[in-house]
Formats: structure tokens, sequence, C-alpha cells
């Protein structure tokens, strides 16, 4: 790479001219996140300036090849990046199911055709992606998952239904797993597949969940028609790139705590119980659970660096992401407990001005699906046991 | 900086595990235990120690050592883990190395690291006096006398003390117990007048002792530092330590967890080996998880300690307070998942358990940095 301390500055000096002040404060509700797509819009002028500028340094994904509409940079440039945009607090210029999980299974699996075709739209913002992958009686056992392809010419006719297909209603394309042979073993017969949801066929139906909110659909496919030429990897052998993919989707939601951070627990804390004149918190119970929390929090962060590192150096474990995984949601779900102990009675409201309505506890509902979706903790556990630990009959 | 170990890191790491593993496994010290052994560990093992560089691997270039850093510390801390190897390497290498390096004079860095890092000096650091470590609570008085100072009070829980040359030791020179101001560190001979060693046989069978003084006359030249302001140099000493003794959790915790998995794939009941029911290898995948966080946060706080060490209280609470949880869940699970086997002597495990313990408590529990931890935070 370039000299790292001359990339550093000259990052920080782009940053700093760059963001506008108003993408530099946390995020404190849903429309502060820029997802892109056909139907986009923005909430603010900051957002999308700032959405366009890095857009077109490439930064909406800094480590992709440039040629694919990505920024080019290596480990060491991303790192040095990450970091400078956490120290200014500036916020992700966009979000996307594109980026985290069905960019890289590209990248790895797609051919050249389908790079060009879709990497360079994900990294714009101008397609939105959903996940096809769980289905009513395929969770934890994803493998054994019904959707049927069935072929007929040069096209799979799509029929069956998924479940928690996260903002189904919203998205622009779907990657999705389908049953492509019903004879083979359940892991053997199915292929990763990519469609239009304005497809003739798919039809969405959003689900309320207990947040009161409804980021998940059901997702149904009545003969969808769609080009066999848009499977990714060989047919047949979908579970490879579902498992890559997987991969990536646990690393990202097991940074969805450090994602939260906003003001520091112990003062959000203080806020609601108060101080003695030495500045604890009133509280002592409350602010030992807080201080053995931000020891876990540090230390998770700790290892996420290291997990990067390792991977560059060639020394990490491929099941490594669902340690991680099970770690950082089960330390988000205590995160959000620990925020409506210390926000008592006021964590409480549903619905009034005060509490943006009841973005405290809404969240902290909504945290209670990190240790469910893209693979239960139970499930990571058992991955951890039988592919780092060997543990028999796993 | 990658936060993995360098290749020379790992070349130290190699050596020093193939030196422990292959002279002090634990059957070394269960045999100095067996034998209630006078000195407590091998002289000819530190002498072994001297020989490949150990012992001034701290120490800088000039004084005959390599001057290496925290890093370098925590992975021989590690292996020495890995064995519970009992030696003079935290004592003397690490802690008084750290405290002639950091405040010494001319004069006393040429006194004393020359022999630290040739293996002939052993060295103690006298902190602790009530039953948990409260180093601001320190109330051992030294007050002007003469060209120097009275010492009178009493040290627990001195890590080394019985077979010590030198002692360094905490005193308070000017203000109540509870302040930072008006410590000051100073070097002592354990056989100065008035002052009595009484060896205390640990739950680990590792060193340490109480040491009592009575109008313990020390020279001008014994303080180490400046007087009334010892508090920062000995908080810094003690976060060198704390980093130290958090990578022997780290060594230890994995040690008896990888035992403790290969027990799981040998034991067989209700006709299926052990670790095949699930509820095990859920506590194991966690323990496993704990372990490796641990052991990133660990990694952490040493390079702070190396590469900003006046910032690294925090990193280090941290790196303390997880690596003294996780030992202690490593310990527990290694016991309970030997079953009936883990509570005997005969079995290594027990000897892992205790030695946990004794480190949860040195340099402050996982409870006293949490707290550290919230005041650094201001909650």
């Amino acid at each position: 790479m370039s000299d790292p301390d001359q990339f550093r500055r000259e990052t920080r000096a782009w940053l700093e001219a760059n963001c506008p002040p108003g993408m530099r404060k946390p995020m404190t509700s849903e429309g502060d996140t820029y997802w892109g797509g056909r139907n986009a819009k923005f909430s603010s002028e900051p957002q999308r300036v700032w959405f366009e500028r890095m857009r077109d340094k490439g930064w909406t994904v800094p480590d992709w090849p440039k040629e694919y509409g990505g920024g080019g940079l290596d480990r060491a440039e991303h790192k040095v990046l990450r970091e400078e945009m956490a120290a200014m607090g500036a916020r992700s210029p966009l979000s996307s199911f594109g980026i985290w999980m069905l960019g890289p299974a590209l990248l790895k699996y797609g051919n050249e055709a389908q790079k060009k075709e879709h990497l360079p739209d994900i990294a714009a913002g101008l397609i939105r992606w959903c996940q096809g992958y769980s289905e009513p009686n395929a969770g934890s056992d994803l493998a054994s998952l019904q959707t049927r392809a069935e072929s007929d010419g040069d096209d799979f006719v799509i029929t069956g239904q998924k479940i928690w297909t996260s903002y189904a209603n919203y998205a622009d394309w779907i990657f999705c797993l389908v049953r492509t042979d019903g004879a083979a073993k359940k892991h053997d017969g199915i292929s990763f597949i990519l469609f239009d949801m304005t497809s003739k066929g798919v039809t969405t139906k959003p689900i309320l969940l207990i947040s009161g909110y409804s980021p998940f659909c059901e997702t149904f496919f009545d003969g969808v028609r769609v080009p066999k030429s848009h499977v990714v990897g060989t047919v047949n052998r979908g579970w490879d790139v579902a498992k890559y993919l997987l991969q990536h989707e646990r690393a990202m939601i097991s940074g969805m705590g450090e994602r939260g951070v906003g003001r520091p627990l112990g003062q959000v804390a203080a806020d609601s119980v108060g101080s003695d004149e030495q500045g604890r918190l009133e509280d002592p119970m409350l602010r030992g659970q807080i201080s053995t929390f931000e020891i876990d929090e540090a230390a998770l962060s700790a290892a996420a660096e290291r997990a990067v590192d390792l991977a560059k150096a060639g020394q990490s474990h491929p099941a490594f992401s669902s340690a991680m995984k099970y770690y950082g949601t089960e330390l988000n779900k205590r995160r959000h407990e620990i925020l409506m102990s210390a926000g008592g009675v006021d964590a409480l409201e549903w619905e009034s001005e005060r509490s943006k309505g009841g973005a405290r506890p809404r969240a902290w509902l909504r945290t209670k699906a990190n240790s469910i979706e893209g693979g239960t903790s139970e499930v990571m556990l058992g991955i951890v046991a039988k592919r780092i630990l060997d543990l028999p009959g796993a | 900086m990658a936060l993995v170990l360098t290749e020379e890191q790992s070349m130290l790491r190699d050596s020093a595990r193939g030196l422990i593993s292959d002279k002090a496994p634990v059957s070394h010290l269960r045999s100095l235990r067996d034998s209630k052994d006078a000195t407590g560990f091998s002289r000819e093992l530190w002498k072994a120690f001297a020989e490949m560089g150990f012992s001034g691997l701290l120490v800088p270039e000039n004084f005959g050592g390599s001057g290496l850093g925290a890093v370098e510390a925590g992975v021989v801390m590690e292996e020495i883990g890995r064995t519970l190897m009992p030696s003079p390497f935290l004592s003397t290498a690490v802690l008084a190395a750290s405290a002639l390096t950091r405040g010494g004079s001319d004069a006393q860095k040429a006194a004393h690291l020359p022999k630290i890092s040739d293996g002939s000096l052993l060295a103690a650091l006298a902190i602790d006096e009530g039953a948990k470590h409260r180093p601001l609570q320190t109330k051992l008085k030294a007050v002007r006398s003469g060209n120097g100072f009275k010492l009178n009070g009493a040290k627990a829980f001195v890590v080394d003390g019985h077979t010590a040359d030198l002692l360094i030791v905490a005193a308070r020179t000017a203000g109540s117990a509870g302040e930072r101001n008006g410590l000051t560190l100073f070097l002592v001979d354990p056989k100065a007048k008035g002052l009595a060693v009484e060896r205390t046989a640990m739950v680990d069978s590792h060193n340490a002792a109480r040491i009592e003084f009575d109008n313990v006359e020390v020279n001008a030249d014994g303080v180490l530092g400046e007087v009334d302001q010892g508090g920062a140099l000995l908080e810094g000493v003690l976060n060198i330590g704390r980093g130290a003794v958090a990578s022997e959790m780290v060594g230890l915790s994995e040690e008896v967890f990888g035992r403790t998995v290969t027990y799981l794939k040998e034991r067989k009941q209700f006709g299926k080996l052990i670790g095949e029911f699930q509820a095990l290898q859920h506590r194991a995948a966690e323990l496993y998880i704990d372990i490796e966080i641990t052991r990133a946060a660990v990694l952490k706080a040493l390079q702070t300690l190396d590469g900003d060490f006046a910032n690294a209280s925090a990193a280090v609470a941290v790196a303390k307070a997880r690596a003294g949880t996780t030992a202690t869940r490593a310990v527990q699970e290694g016991v309970q998942m030997h079953g009936g086997m883990g509570m005997t002597d005969q079995f290594d495990i027990g000897f892992f358990m205790k030695r946990a313990r004794v480190c949860q408590e040195l340099f402050g529990d996982s409870n006293y940095h949490a707290d550290q931890l919230a005041r650094m935070k201001s909650y």
C-alpha cells in the first residue's frame, strides 16, 4: 500500500472537508439510515451530499475493486478509513445487504457478467437487495428448504414461500436459495439464484413484530420465471455460496452492537438514576453491570480488530465469524437490557413524543432477534463445537 | 499495529515454550510442593532463564538486557501459565526491572539492573497490606530520620518475598490512606535490621511472603523515584504487572481448556463420548469464545502499554478483569467436565484452579478493575 501515515492524513483531510456536520452524529432513527434502491428517498440534504461524495470516491464499498465501483483499498487502507470515520463519528453513507452479503459472495462465486451487472449498481446504491433464505419449515435447519425451482427450457420456474425476508417489501432484487434437485441429499440440491422482485408471481406481506415494527416479510413465489443464467456458482452447489455468504452476514450482525454506539452507557444511566457526590452512579449494582458490560464490549472490539488482522495474516479459522456472531449478539442484548434498566419507567413509554415514539423499548425488543437471525446462538455454538473444537457427533 | 504477534514475538514464544514445557511441566510444580522445597522454585531453571535472555527481557540494553516490552513479557508469562511453572520471572524480571528502569537513578539502575539481567539478583515488590489489593490505601509509614527514613508497618502477599535480595516497598511519606499523593517507593535490603520475612504457603504452591517492618532504616539513596510522588510510578509498574498476570491467565485458561476438550473426546458414558452431549458442547464453545476474546483484549493492553504507556490504564483494567473471569470460568468448567477425576489431587486440573484464584487476587481482581474502569469513565 501507499505510505500508511500519508494515507491517514489524506483520508482525514478528505473526510473533514466532505462529511457534512449533520452526518457526524449518532443515528437516532430509522430515517437516518440510507438504504438506496429504485424508490429510495433521502431524509435530508446532508444525507444526499454525503452519500454522493462517498459514492463518487468508491467509498460506499471501499475494499471492492475499482472496476466494480469500489474504492480499491487494501485491507490496511480500509482499516485506516474505518478508524478515521469512527474517530469523527461519520455515519455509514449507505446501508445495504448488497454490500454486506451479496457483494462478497458475487466477488467470490459470480461470473464476470454477473459481477458487471450487479456490483456497480450495489456500490452506487441503485438496487436494493433482500435475502431469501429462511422458510416456515427451514429456520435453524436451513438446508431443509423446500422452495422449488423447476427446469423449463432456459428458465427455472420458482414456487414456494420464504419468511423473515428483511425489507422484502422495499427490495428491488432478491438473492434466493431454491431447491433445484428434490432427489439429492438436502445440502446437494440447492441453488443460489438472483431475480427481480417485480417479476410476475412475487408477493410480499410484512410481519408485525413485538417491537411494533415490520422489518421482515413473508415472501411468496407463484411460478416466478427466472433465466438459468441468474444462478450464481454451479447449479445444485448453492449451499457453498450460502455458507460463504452467511459468514459475512454473521460478521455484519456481530458488528451491530458497535454500530449502535451513541453516548456512553454510564452517562445515559446517570441522566435517570443520578450520581453521588463522587460522581458514581447512585445505583451501585447497575454501575457494576455497566462497567462489566463495557469491559466485555472493549474486549469484543479488540477481538474484532484481531479477527481482521488474523485474516490478513492467513491465520483465521473460517468458522470464527460464528463465534463473533454469538458473542456480539448476546452482548447487544445485554446493552439494551441495561438501557431499559437505566431508563426505568421512562423507558417504558411506547408512543409519546417525549419518548421519540418509544424508541428505547422498541430498540430493546428489536435486539431480541439478533441471536435468532442469521443463525441462532445455539446454531453458532454448535458450529464452533463442530468445526473449531472438532467435538464428536456435533 | 496489527493485533497479532510479530514474527520475532512468535519466535520468543516458541523458545520459551520449548524450555518451559521441557524443564517445567506441571509435575515440576507438584514435586516442589510435595518435597516442601524451601525455595519454592528451581534456581537452576532460573539460571537457564537468564542464559536464554528471559530475565533481562525488560532490562534496557545498556544494562545488559534486551530492552523489550510488555508484549514480550506477556508472551513468556503465557507460557509460564500453561505449566504453572513457579519462577521469579514476574517479581524480578517484570516488576522489579520495570520499577528500576522507570523510576531508578543512574546509580540504582547500574547497581541492580545488570544483576537482574544475568540472573544473580532476585527482587520483590511489596505493595498490598490488607486482604484486597488497594494500593492507594498504603499505610506502611516512612518517616524522615537523619539522612534517611524509618519504615514501620507490614506487607502481605509479597510475591517471591521469601527469596528476594532486594525489596521494592511502597510506603506512605505524607497524606493519609486513600490518597495518591504522599506515596514513595523504597529499595530495601531484606537483611536490614527490624525487617522480618515470613514465607506464606499459598493455596497454589507458589511463593509469597508477609513482611514486617519495625523501625527499618533506609538511606536517602534508597528512594526510588521522588519522595511523595511515587503514586504514578507505582501505578505504571502495577499496570505492567497486571498485563503480565493477565497473560499468565490466558495461558492457564487455554491449557485447561485444551485438556478439557481432549477429555470430552475420550471419556465415555451412556455408551457415548461425553463430547457428543450438546449440554457440554455448548458450554465448551462458549468457553472457547470467551478465551479468544480475552486473548485479544490482553494483547491489546500489552500493545497499549508498549505504545501509549500513559494512557494504558483502561485497556489494562479491561484485560485484567476479563482474564480473571475467563480463567475462573475455564478452571471451573475444567473441574466440572472432568467429573470426579477433576477433584483428585492426582489429576493436574486442580493446580490450575488454585493458581487461577491467586492470579485473580494479584494486583486487583475483576471487581476491582471493573470499579476502576467506571471511575476512569466518570460514572
